[in-house]
């Protein structure tokens, strides 16, 4: 009977491990004792060792080979009088056939490889079905009536917190989700944004996680005397901000870089095409540019010139994108939206503008569909219009950057040896370095100013 | 002046003395004031005593018919002493028991009429005074009449019987509960005005113990809170018994006698009618008891009679509370309990929620039973629901049968879009003891398919619980 090798589990909480190197070939033979791989985690590298006598018959996952889920096979061992070569593979993606009694112990060997508590892990229990297990999630626990009302709806659980007993889902808790509408299960990302629906449970924790433990509301209350304040209770909007904005800042670390840009030119092609705009049949002008269409323009072209910004972190991937899209944050009474411009790059300053105002004035009305807020790489988020000459923003999970764009204004500057009288806005850039790094960010903004200075390549 | 108190609880009714036994489990330093009887009108006067009543009927009315099971009971009577006798007793025994529980934990009683001075402000204490009271004496180791000062004070002063203008119990003729629940001798005749649960649980115990009972309702249906079905099930049971009943009558005029009360009544269809009676009930509900607490003084928000909450009992007055029939219906004593809890654990900061007072149950326990939790099928109707209602008469019923109480029924009501269970509805035998399965299903959220694949023992009268569902989606087996 072949002895099925089984990606041990080094820790109790690990559930997949990166197969660093084979120490034995197939054929070598084998010993208790042996050591046949190494394993290795985030934390450390072990050792597999073998239990038993026999030939390595087949190697089933090629060293180098990341992400190997605990318990799927990894290899077999031909036993006493068995032939190595007639032994076959299980034919289903790696899942061990009906086994006997599979092992796969690990020992803390490796000097330097971190204290593990289990020195030898019996990796596979009896029956055990390997690669499964570990890819379920947690049970989502709620009642009948709210699975049931969520299944008619279209709501998806995972994206609802529980208020009943033990965190269960309710029927309350659904039909708070329906009202805030941000629980749709849908392929594209929603509330649960950051959470690629394929990514394992273990690594969405963080962002599924119902946010941090805060202060509780007796605890705020009792900051403060009793009736000086009056209580708000919160919709669905103001939640998801909260839920997701805290998300963001918990999960994906930000960095800022900021930079001046002129704005002289940009003023001046402005005017100019304004001033050319042809009429509807009614007079009014067929559109007027705002700085801000221009500002989504540029982050458009911006991504498409460095790739490898025009990129968000999805746990255990990058998704890397072919167009630009670009969120834009439209303050609305009690909250705000971020409807994405899509294929910002590719559309002419005139369709951009006339599609934010559409974007703003139906955001302001809350008559946004999901699909029109859903998605985008960055987001601009203007504050100039308030005198704002600086600010940072939180990046708007999953995006990977937001712009923060401070009010355009005359500012003293030293051009050629001479002081100059220009106009200059402050942009800042929030990135998540886990997409970002430094260089790279400075690279996508430096490319923005570029843009935004010379704004004829806008044009062409 | 006595320490401060964490928390100080007006009224030891089931609603008080749950909040104070939870408080003292929860740390809180507790006292608890009544003026009369530790557990309420409940324990006292109202739940418990009555239920003693009736089972001294019930016992009566199988001797009466022994026959029908095969033994045989000759000279069957009763002795109305030894069945008052018993009930006090009966009360008397919990009422040692709700002092014995607040001494195990701790609680102070005190003894006297309370009146809030103020509720807490800042880092002042709220205030109540006791008075002496000459209601009751003070059960052993009370705390006297005084100032006492607590951080929270919970209103659970309860209810009282409803009085009409003009027909104001006078407790010789006109009784409400109270004399009601310890008559001297039986009354050979009886009008109950009011077929609510306690009109009817008497009309009940007295026609069982031989006397004509005539009941007397304003609505066109007694058992006004039942689905209308079920109540007329029950309808038909009693003036099988012999009670007759009166709907859509109003009792205009009461004369009395020296040994009788004359009722004039007046129907909705205009006519007018004279019946007379050795006594009359008045059980035409209750009021909450708001009166000379200090709540005008302290602003405290009351509205038709009730004060007025958050659902877990917070008032308009920081540090001052209401559980319990003064903070509105349903009047009933778990309800009562249920809400000292969730106040006390709000009190505390524990994660709370209002109770969904759509899913508390109700019991009557007259002869037949009727129990009810949710919505009844008109009222389901009324809010736009489409509805899938499912019945099973107790007459399908083995256990029923063995029983010999082949008469009731369990209706279910179900959303129909949902499957969710929104109400379910029960005459017959046993049936007060069968509804928590329903309770409890409802607090699950349990949809009809949950209840279906539930095994339900056999041979019981809870079989037809099961049917009952079945019979909604067209799959019931014994019908």
């Amino acid at each position: 009977m072949p002895i099925n090798v089984l990606m041990p589990a080094l820790s109790p909480t690990m559930e997949k491990g990166n197969l660093a190197k084979w120490l034995k070939k197939e054929g070598d033979l084998v010993k208790s004792g042996d050591v046949l791989a190494e394993i290795e985690t985030d934390k450390a590298t072990m050792e597999v060792e073998a239990i038993d006598e026999g030939v390595l018959a087949k190697i089933l996952v090629a060293e180098g080979t990341a992400d190997v889920p605990v318990n799927d096979l990894i290899a077999i061992i031909a036993t006493e009088g068995e032939d190595p070569a007639s032994i076959q593979a299980p034919a289903a993606g790696g899942a061990a056939a009906p086994a006997p009694k599979a092992e796969a112990p690990a020992q803390n060997s490796t000097p330097g490889g971190g204290t593990m508590a289990y020195a030898r892990v019996d990796a596979a229990p009896e029956g055990a079905k390997p690669a499964s297990a570990p890819a379920t999630g947690g049970r989502i626990v709620a009642s009948p009536l709210a699975r049931r009302i969520a299944g008619q709806e279209g709501v998806d659980l995972s994206a609802v917190t529980g208020s009943g007993p033990h965190g269960r889902i309710i029927e309350r808790d659904v039909r708070a989700a329906m009202a805030s509408g941000t629980t749709k299960a849908a392929p594209a990302p929603t509330a649960a944004a950051s959470t690629p629906a394929a990514a394992p449970p273990k690594a969405a924790a963080p962002a599924g996680a119902s946010g941090p433990v805060g202060l509780t509301t007796d605890q705020v209350r009792g900051f403060y005397a009793k009736g000086s304040y009056e209580e708000v209770p919160l919709d669905g909007m103001r939640k998801t901000i909260a839920k997701r904005l805290t998300e963001a800042m918990q999960v994906a670390p930000h960095f800022y870089l900021t930079v001046d840009c002129e704005l002289d030119a940009l003023m001046a092609l402005r005017e100019q095409l304004n001033k050319s705009a042809g009429t509807t049949k009614d007079g009014k002008p067929l559109f007027k540019l705002s700085v801000n269409d221009f500002v989504i323009k540029a982050m458009g072209l911006a991504l498409m010139r460095v790739p490898a910004a025009n990129a968000v972190w999805a746990e255990d991937r990058i998704l890397r994108f072919n167009n630009a899209e670009v969120g834009v944050a439209v303050a609305i009474d009690g909250g705000l939206f971020t409807p994405v411009i899509r294929r910002a790059d590719q559309k002419t300053l005139s369709t951009i503008s006339n599609e934010m105002k559409d974007f703003a004035a139906r955001a302001r009305a809350k008559k946004l569909k999901p699909d029109e807020y859903q998605g985008g790489v960055t987001s601009v988020s203007n504050l100039g219009m308030f005198g704002i000459k600086h600010f940072t923003a939180v990046i708007n999970p999953p995006q990977s950057s937001i712009l923060a764009v401070g009010a355009g204004e005359k500012r003293v500057v030293v051009k050629d040896g001479a002081p100059a009288v220009v106009q200059v806005m402050t942009a800042t850039m929030s990135c998540d370095h886990r997409v970002l790094d430094g260089a790279l960010g400075a690279e996508l903004i430096s490319a923005f100013k570029a843009l935004i200075e010379s704004p004829m390549g806008m044009l062409v | 002046m006595a320490d401060t108190y964490d928390i100080l609880i007006i009224g030891a009714g089931p609603g008080g003395y749950v909040a104070a036994i939870r408080a003292a489990q929860l740390g809180f330093k507790t006292a608890v004031i009544d003026r009369e009887h530790l557990g309420g009108i409940c324990l006292n006067w109202g739940c418990i005593p009555t239920k003693a009543l009736l089972r001294s009927a019930e016992i009566y009315h199988y001797m009466q018919h022994a026959g029908d099971y095969g033994l045989s009971a000759e000279k069957v009577g009763f002795d109305t002493a030894a069945i008052v006798k018993r009930s006090r007793g009966v009360s008397a025994r919990l009422n040692g028991g709700v002092g014995m529980l607040l001494k195990k934990n701790k609680v102070d009683v005190i003894w006297g009429e309370a009146t809030i001075e103020a509720g807490a402000q800042g880092n002042q204490p709220g205030k109540v005074t006791v008075k002496e009271t000459s209601r009751a004496p003070a059960p052993k180791g009370a705390l006297a009449a005084g100032s006492y000062s607590a951080k929270h004070i919970i209103i659970a002063t309860g209810a009282r019987p409803r009085a009409i203008p003009g027909i104001e119990p006078d407790k010789k003729q006109i009784w409400t509960y109270y004399e009601a629940m310890v008559p001297e001798t039986m009354p050979k005749s009886l009008l109950v005005m009011g077929s609510g649960a306690i009109g009817i649980e008497f009309a009940s115990f007295y026609r069982t113990m031989g006397a004509e009972v005539t009941v007397i309702e304003l609505l066109p249906q007694i058992l006004p809170v039942e689905d209308a079905e079920i109540a007329g099930l029950a309808r038909k049971r009693f003036e099988k018994q012999g009670i007759k009943i009166l709907t859509g009558a109003k009792v205009t005029k009461v004369e009395k006698s020296a040994d009788s009360v004359t009722a004039t009544i007046e129907t909705t269809d205009g006519k007018s009618q004279q019946l007379s009676a050795e006594k009359l009930i008045s059980a035409v509900g209750v009021v909450g008891n708001i009166e000379n607490l200090g709540l005008e003084k302290i602003g405290l928000k009351i509205d038709r009679g009730i004060v007025v909450t958050d659902g877990l009992g917070r008032t308009n007055v920081p540090g001052v509370y209401a559980i319990g029939d003064v903070a509105g219906p349903p009047m009933l004593a778990h309800k009562a309990e249920h809400e000292g809890v969730l106040c006390v654990e709000t009190i505390k900061g524990l994660h709370t929620h209002a109770m969904d007072k759509a899913k508390i149950p109700g019991c009557t326990y007259c002869q037949p039973q009727i129990a009810s939790v949710g919505l009844t099928e008109a009222k389901a109707k009324e809010q736009g629901f489409a509805v899938k209602v499912g019945r099973f008469p107790f007459a399908g019923n083995g256990k029923a049968i063995a029983l010999g109480e082949p008469d009731g029924m369990v209706k279910t009501v179900f959303d129909a879009k949902t499957g969710q269970l929104l109400g379910a509805h029960m005459v017959g035998a046993e049936v007060t003891e069968l509804i928590q399965g329903y309770v409890v299903a409802m607090n699950l959220e349990t949809t009809e398919e949950d209840l279906m694949h539930t095994v339900f023992p056999h041979p019981t009268l809870s079989e037809m619980m099961h049917e009952s569902v079945l019979d909604a989606y067209g799959k019931v087996i014994h019908s």
